[in-house]
Parts: structure tokens; sequence; C-alpha cells
């Protein structure tokens, strides 16, 4: 199936395919906005020579929060910004935007936008089991940004009083209610709801959380009945269909409406930005994951993107088109470093500084980083230690997104990601790094890849954009998605899970060149090595390996890839570190080991 | 590029917006001049309610458990009174209470609770009352803001008790004759001094920084601590502790609740002083220009207060490699630094 075949089949059902075929080849300028809890970023796209180009980005600061309250503002500097970098007018005199575009080149054709700068919702997540419909509940309500105030459960029933209490206290704006297979349980289900009505009753009317049934579909009616006297009730496919199955997808649709819908009545300037995006303004954990999806049905083994911002993280990892997303929100580098600290220790945070600083510095750092989230490190230790805590941002967020991983993708390790053919980053604190190889090194120690992976680097989070863009361009994405001059591709990461004494030999590489010519690259244990490839030149690989190395077919086993890499800034990069990665323990055999490590890259 | 503003001023016209997010009651009126830890408005934020199941209780079923129950929603009771009765079995109230619903033979107690009290925050005038919520006041002083409190507010004289702007706060400071004052120090690190303030009976403590161990001790004390810089051994701003040091034996009314970025609340610190006009509420946001008296949040020089002399076309680039939007500061000390505007706060 062609890419585009597959971008069709996925956009068929909103549309007929024959509208949908005549968007794809009437060229449409696009104008992408994204509402961040530190900045907001406009992006421009068009045509240029034939193709879809990513044409520039204009930045400003959040305006959502104090002083303004008022997201538009924001939105307007960032657009000012683009006008002047891009030389295009996309907004008249009386500062609207100019949509669609005109004859002679101002504006864009259409809009896509974005948000995750605004406080997460409170929510609540019902379900009848720990493990298996409250799960489900709450990895629906992990797909966007939301703060799991509490959770009800039979297992928790005996504390009703304490869970009435704590609804009252919290004041949710958003609950799941999970439970009973379809045709399976109905009366413990209808007693939680029970809990949850009374729950509800309590709190003054306009301020009551707006209630997702996605539950026993037998239920949906009595629960309505039951709940909608006092709250909007949202009805949607069960999460939990049997015990064995879960459905998130209709669910995730309708709970971004609901994030849409509250943030456009608490936040001034959503609701216009929305109105502006023909009311489809999302989240940008979905918007990424959508791309997270289609990037995976172009790839063999998936796709993983992790998206590292300041107040919150997102983990969106595809399998042939089946999506497994995650956000922390509060999870971050700004102002979500509280959860960091929270649950790692010092020790864990400074194992990763190429210098020495003083642990009690790298406290402070953190808690005046908290409070001061937009500020950048001008000094060095400064930027070591926000480097060290977006490797630890990232580990965190893997670890506990991995439970929701498919258990046959294929893995090299049980502890470790499975084998993505491609792995995208983005977030200031990686993209924004001084050097690529500060990038690159940040997303092996925090992603430790294992095989054969690509690592791309999205250096103008283009990647939500053309997620959100999607429904409304999607010849556009087709064009860009991993496109070289938009996208940056760090190169192929070759990582043997392996384990051995220091200076062995683990791996032998031939690579053979578009020349003719080939080279042969001995790779011992330790070793983070660059084999030569000029930048978007391809190769092909053959790959021996000893001491039961494993980088794909199994432990010793050769491996001949199929398809040729291609060469990034580093050319082909060989982290023969070892598999889970291990930091010596001596303070300052880790600190040269990690200077090592930076010098091998180039900084 | 939009600038954020510290408010270090001298004189200002305060304005502050004292809402209950709940419905409860007004206690002051328009026109009425108020101290900061004036009670203004007071409700309920979160009642407690006991969850009582009558239908088990008496042994029937759910629809049945209504038809023994001899209380009424919105009705009054006191601690054992008869709730429900079916032969031999009752339901008594627990505590005193309301009955708050009648569902599904459960019944909701919503239990007496204490109102919460809404302090003013800063002395001034009450400028117009929100029914049933709170009330806008203005006042007119001197004004600091900071960046850390622990949630509490009071007032009372100001004594300063540090030498100068990185001054050490110990319990050398903890002079018994202040007793009752709001004390100004400088960078405190030890626990002790926290607790001998508290012993004290300090009416609160404004310090430049503090150790950040020791975060939950300060959040714990009964008295208002407002960090002006942040935590670890930064010093005081210039600004501040000129302002702040030069008004000793005035009252100060320390309001140290947390800093939300989001809806905008600030720890502070106002003097109240009288005025003989109405002096201008100052901006809370700025456009940074050349001539703009500023605040470093961040390294080089943590909490240097500057004057901006150039703001530079295109990215400037920082020790650290980062490029960045930047300004050239010049300090008071005649220093002049590049630093990236992010990590520049306009004092306002």
């Amino acid at each position: 199936m062609s890419e585009q075949e597959l971008i069709l089949e996925e956009e068929a059902a909103p549309e007929g395919l024959q509208e949908l075929e005549q968007r794809l080849n009437t060229p449409r300028s696009l104008l992408a906005i994204d509402v961040g809890s530190v900045n907001t970023r406009a992006l421009l796209f068009d045509v240029v020579e034939g193709r879809y180009r990513f044409l520039a980005a204009g930045v400003a600061p959040t305006t959502a929060g104090a002083p303004m309250h008022d997201a538009s503002e924001g939105v307007r500097y960032a657009l000012d910004t683009l006008q002047r970098i891009s030389g295009r007018t996309l907004t008249t005199a009386d500062e609207q935007l100019i949509i669609p575009s005109t004859r002679d080149g101002a504006g864009a054709d259409n809009l896509a936008s974005t948000l995750s700068g605004a406080p997460p919702l409170k929510a609540v997540a019902v379900g009848l089991l720990e493990r298996v419909s409250l799960e489900s509940a709450l990895n629906l309500l992990g797909t966007t940004y939301v703060n799991v105030v509490e959770t009800i459960s039979l297992a928790k029933r005996r504390h009703i009083e304490q869970q009435v209490n704590t609804i009252v206290k919290q004041r949710p704006e958003l609950v799941v209610v999970a439970g009973g297979t379809d045709g399976g349980a109905t009366r413990s289900v209808l007693g939680l709801v029970n809990a949850l009505g009374m729950a509800i009753s309590l709190i003054p009317p306009d301020q009551r959380p707006d209630v997702v049934f996605a539950g026993n579909r037998a239920l949906a009616e009595r629960v309505s009945g039951f709940l909608e006297p006092l709250t909007q009730v949202h009805v949607t496919a069960n999460v939990r269909p049997a015990l064995t199955s879960e459905q998130l997808g209709p669910a995730e649709t309708l709970l971004a409406d609901i994030f849409r819908r509250r943030h456009a009545s608490r936040i001034l300037g959503i609701g216009e930005l929305n109105s502006w995006s023909g009311g489809n303004l999302q989240p940008t954990a979905m918007s990424l994951g959508r791309i997270t999806r289609f990037l995976s049905l172009l790839q063999p083994h998936g796709a993983l993107a992790v998206d590292v911002g300041a107040s919150a993280t997102t983990v969106a990892a595809g399998f042939k088109g089946d999506l497994r997303l995650r956000t922390f929100a509060g999870l971050g580098v700004g102002s979500g470093l509280q959860a960091i600290l929270h649950s790692r220790k010092l020790e864990q945070i400074t194992r990763w500084l190429p210098l020495e600083i003083d642990p009690g510095y790298v406290l402070d750092y953190i808690q005046n980083k908290i409070l001061t989230p937009a500020t950048l490190p001008a000094e060095r230790d400064d930027l070591a230690i926000e480097q060290a805590l977006a490797r630890e941002a990232m580990r965190m967020a893997l670890e506990q997104s991995q439970a929701r991983f498919p258990r046959n993708a294929k893995r090299l390790h049980p502890e470790l990601l499975p084998v993505f053919d491609a792995i995208l980053v983005s977030g200031a604190a990686v993209a924004h790094a001084p050097t690529i190889a500060q990038s690159l090194l940040m997303i092996l120690d925090a992603l430790e890849p294992t095989g054969v992976q690509q690592v791309i680097l999205d250096k103008n989070n283009l990647a939500p954009a053309l997620g959100a863009a999607a429904p409304v361009n999607p010849a556009l994405v087709i064009q860009l998605i991993l496109d070289p001059i938009s996208f940056l591709n760090l190169g192929y990461v070759i990582a043997p899970v392996v384990s051995a004494r220091t200076g062995a030999p683990v791996l032998r590489i031939r690579i053979q060149y578009e020349t003719g010519h080939s080279n042969i690259v001995e790779v011992a244990m330790g070793d983070l090595k660059l084999i030569p490839l000029p930048g978007g030149r391809r190769a092909r690989l053959e790959i021996d390996c000893f001491h039961r190395a494993d980088v794909g077919a199994g432990p010793g086993r050769s491996l001949r890839l199929e398809r040729p890499v291609i060469g990034g800034p580093f050319g082909v990069v060989v982290d023969a570190r070892g598999r889970p990665l291990r930091l010596p323990g001596d303070p300052r055999a880790r600190l040269e080991t990690v200077r090592g490590w930076h010098m091998a890259l180039g900084r | 590029m939009l600038a954020p503003v510290t408010h270090i001023s001298a004189l200002a016209r305060i304005r502050r917006r004292r809402m209950l997010p709940v419905p409860g009651k007004v206690l002051v009126r328009a026109g009425q001049n108020v101290a900061a830890t004036d009670v203004v408005a007071e409700g309920v934020l979160a009642p407690e309610y006991a969850v009582l199941d009558v239908a088990r209780a008496l042994g029937v079923s759910p629809e049945r458990a209504a038809q023994y129950t001899e209380r009424e929603p919105g009705e009054a009771l006191s601690k054992g009174s008869l709730i429900a009765r079916r032969g031999g079995r009752s339901v008594i109230a627990p505590r005193d209470g309301r009955v708050a619903a009648l569902s599904n033979g459960q019944l909701l107690l919503e239990l007496r609770s204490k109102p919460f009290q809404l302090l003013a925050g800063i002395p001034g005038t009450v400028m117009e009352v929100t029914a049933d919520y709170g009330v806008t006041i203005e006042g007119v002083g001197a004004w600091v803001q900071g960046i850390w409190g622990n949630g509490h507010i009071n007032s009372g004289p100001l004594a300063v008790m540090a030498d100068g702007p990185d001054d050490r706060f110990g319990t050398d400071k903890l002079d018994p004759s202040q007793r009752g004052t709001v004390m100004l120090g400088g960078n405190c690190g030890d626990r002790k001094t926290l607790e001998g303030a508290a012993a004290l009976q300090l009416r609160g403590l404004i310090l430049a920084s503090l150790a950040t161990p020791l975060i939950p001790v300060a959040a714990r004390m009964p008295y208002p601590i407002l960090v002006l810089e942040g935590f670890g051994k930064l010093a005081m701003n210039a600004a501040a502790f000129k302002l702040l040091s030069t008004n000793a034996g005035r009252e100060i009314a320390v309001d140290a609740e947390p800093f939300d970025r989001f809806t905008g609340e600030r720890p502070e610190a106002v003097i109240g002083l009288p005025s003989g006009g109405q002096p201008p509420i100052p901006l809370d946001l700025e456009n940074f220009r050349v001539g703009q008296r500023v605040r470093l949040s961040r390294a080089p020089r943590p909490a240097g207060v500057g004057a901006i002399r150039q703001l530079p076309d295109g990215l400037a680039r920082f020790p650290s490699g980062l490029r960045a939007v930047a300004a050239q500061v010049e300090f008071e000390n005649g220093d002049s630094l590049l630093v990236p505007l992010a990590n520049i706060e306009v004092i306002g």
C-alpha cells in the first residue's frame, strides 16, 4: 500500500474519497499554531517548487495565564514574528487572520491548531477492577492533559465516604466511568455510578464535571438516565469491551472534544483559535499520536515519538497503526520538574552530568527552575543540569508507558524499549540543545534504543502540527512526514544488547557505500563510535556479532539489513555501551565515562 | 518581546480581587477600610459529608429505606439525633450536621465545618463587593513581590535584621525584643532559625533566599514566610533591599500566598502609606525597551539589578552554547553583561 493510499484509508471515513482526492491534488498553504505552556508557535507551510515545505516559525511567550489571561495575545505576537521572518502577510490591519489565502499571496488556506499550555483538567477515573476497567479508564485519561485526583473501584468501595468527600473537595472537571465488559457486569457498575452521582449532586451545578461513560454498553441508557439530571453525560464505546481487549479510539476523540470545550470556556482566546481552525483544535499530544500512528503504518517495526515539554511529556508509540499514547501532565523540564524530584533520587539526575557540580546547587537549580520555567540555561553548569533532567523526564515517561506497549512487540531485552524503525524526539530541552551531539546523547542515554533504529530530531515541533493538519491537508502530511529538510535525521543507531568486559570485540560492521567501495569497522564493548556516511547518502550494512551481542537477529547472530541506512550528521552511530546502560558507581570514574561519551560524539 | 514584571515600588496603587471559590458570606462593605488581616468573607470551601447506609442498617431494600427515614433534606441535626427507625433498628446522626440528600437508601449528612476565612491580604479600601463571593480592595503603599510563599498572611512592624542584601539570617538575628515583628532577613540555611522565629511569635519573615532542604520546614511554619529571590544562597536584589530597609518600623503586611504563574497570584509585601493622590496601578506586563530597570532571575547574576542598555538584533551566544534573544544589561556597579531576555524581569 502506498503512503497516499494509507492516508486515504485513514481519512476516508469523514468524507467521500472523491472529495479527499481533490483536496490531495489542490496545493494549499497551511498555518499551524501551537499554544504551549511556555511558548506559542506559529508555523507556516506552503508549496515551493512543486513540493510542500516548512517555511518558517514565529515564537512568542504564551499568554493564556497571568497577567494577560488571553491566549490570543501570544498568538498575535507569534504571528507578528512569523510575518517578519517569512515576509508574508498573514493578518489584516485589524489583526484578523487572512484565511483562505488571497490572490496576492497573503494569508494561508487552512489553519490547524494544538494546545498543551493550559492547566491539566482535574479528572476522576471510575472502574470495576483495578487491573481491568479502572486501568483502561486511566489509560484513556492518559491520552490527554489531565491530573487524576481520585480513582474509584470495587476494591475501594468501602471507602465510599472518603471518595464522595474527595470528589466534592477536588471538584473534578472530568470523570471517566469504565466497567463491565459488553454483556458483563451491571449491578456493580451501577453501584459505583450511584456513589459518583451522590458526590456530583453535592457540587454546585456550575462546577460539575463532564462524565464520560465508556463501560458496558447495556448500561449506557441507565447511567445516562441517572446522571443526566445532574450533569453532562457523554456515552462512548466501551474502552474494555472484553477482559483482554482495550479500545480507546472513539473515547479519545470524545475526550479531545471535552478538552477543547472546557478550555475554550475558561481561557480567553482558545475559543477564537478553535473557531479559526474549524472547531478542530486538538490537544498537542493527540496530534503527536496521530502522526506517530501514520508513521508506524509506513514502518515494519513501528515508530516512537517522545516530546519533552516544560510542563508535560508525551510518549506516542505506534505499532502498525496501533497507537499507544500516554501524556504525563506535570512531568517536564520546567514546572513539571516537581514530578522528577518526587520520583527520582538526586544521584539519578547527577549521574548524567559531565561536569563536577555540587549536588546542593543542582537541587537549588531545580527548585528555582520550577519557579521560573521560562528561563534559559546561559551557563555551562546550568545547561548540564537541564540536560540531565531532560534525560530523566524521558526515562520516567518511557518506564511508565512501556506497560501499555503490545506484548508481541519485538524486544531485544525485557526491560528495554521494543525495536522501532524510527524514533522522533521533540521538545526544546532536547531539540534546541546547543549542539546536535548533545541532542543525540540525551536521546541515546534516555531511550536506550536497541537493534538498528533511525533517530530523528523535530527541531521545530512540526510533528503535532502535521497531526492536526492531517484532516485538512493530507497531501502536506504525506510529503512532509520525515522530510529530511523539515526533520533532522540524526542518523541510524546500531545498539547491541550485550554484556561483555570493556574492550572485548562485540561487533564487526561491514558498510557498503553507494560508490561501490566498502569498509569494515570493529566495535568493542563500551564504544560509542561513528561510522562515516555523508548526510543523505545510503549504504548497506552487514553486522557480525560476538559475545552473544544481539542487534535484532538473535544473540550472537549476524544481521544483514534488508533496507539501506541513510547517513546523518554523525554518519552511522554505533552505541556499544551495553544494555541496559550502566554507569560506574565511583564518582570520578563516572565523570570520566560521561565525558568520554560527550567527546566521542564531538561535544 | 513581552517582558514579565516584578513589582518593587516605593509608591504604587495596588488592586486585589479577594474571592471565595464557592458562595459564602461577605463581611465588609464598599468604602470600608480594611487591614491585611481583616476577614473580608467566609464560607465552607469543601464541606465534609458522612454517608449513612440507612437501607443496610435497617435491613431493607434501598427503595424502602425512605419510608423509614424521619428526616428531610435540609434539616439540621445534632449528634445523636434519630434519623431512621424500623422496629428495634435505628440510625442516628454521628455528628452535628445537616441532611444533604437521601438517595438509593443512603443518607448524606453534611457535617458542621468551620468556615474558611478569607483575609484582605493588603491594607486598603474595599472598592467593590461581589455578592456572596468577595471584594476588590485597593491600597496605596510600598510594594515588593516575591517568588515563594508558605500560604500565610499577617502584618506587623518591620524589623530590619539584615546588614546587607547578602547577609545570612541565623538564630543570632532572633532578638527577643523584636517579638511580634515582621523580620527582614537575608539568606536562611538552618531549621533552628525558622523554628526559633516561630517561638518568638514573629508575624512574618521576608528572606532573600532559603536553603532548598528547608522548603518543607518553611511550609509548616505558622507565620508567613516570603522568599524574594529563590532557593539556595542568593542575595536580595538591591532594589528590594533598599526599599524595605529604609522602611524599618513601619507596619508591613505579608501575603505569602504561593506563586501561581497561571492565575497570577504571587506572594508580596505591602507597606501602607498615606498618599495625597492616586498613584497609577503599575502594569503587570510590558515590552522590553532600552532604559528599563530590570532584575535577573537566573545566572550569571541572579537577583542582579541593572538597566537595559541595548537590545541587539538577532541571537546572542552564551557560555552554555545556547543562542537566544538577549539584552545588554548594565548593573549598578558599572558592570555590563549580555543576558538572555528570558532571564530578565522588568522592575515595575
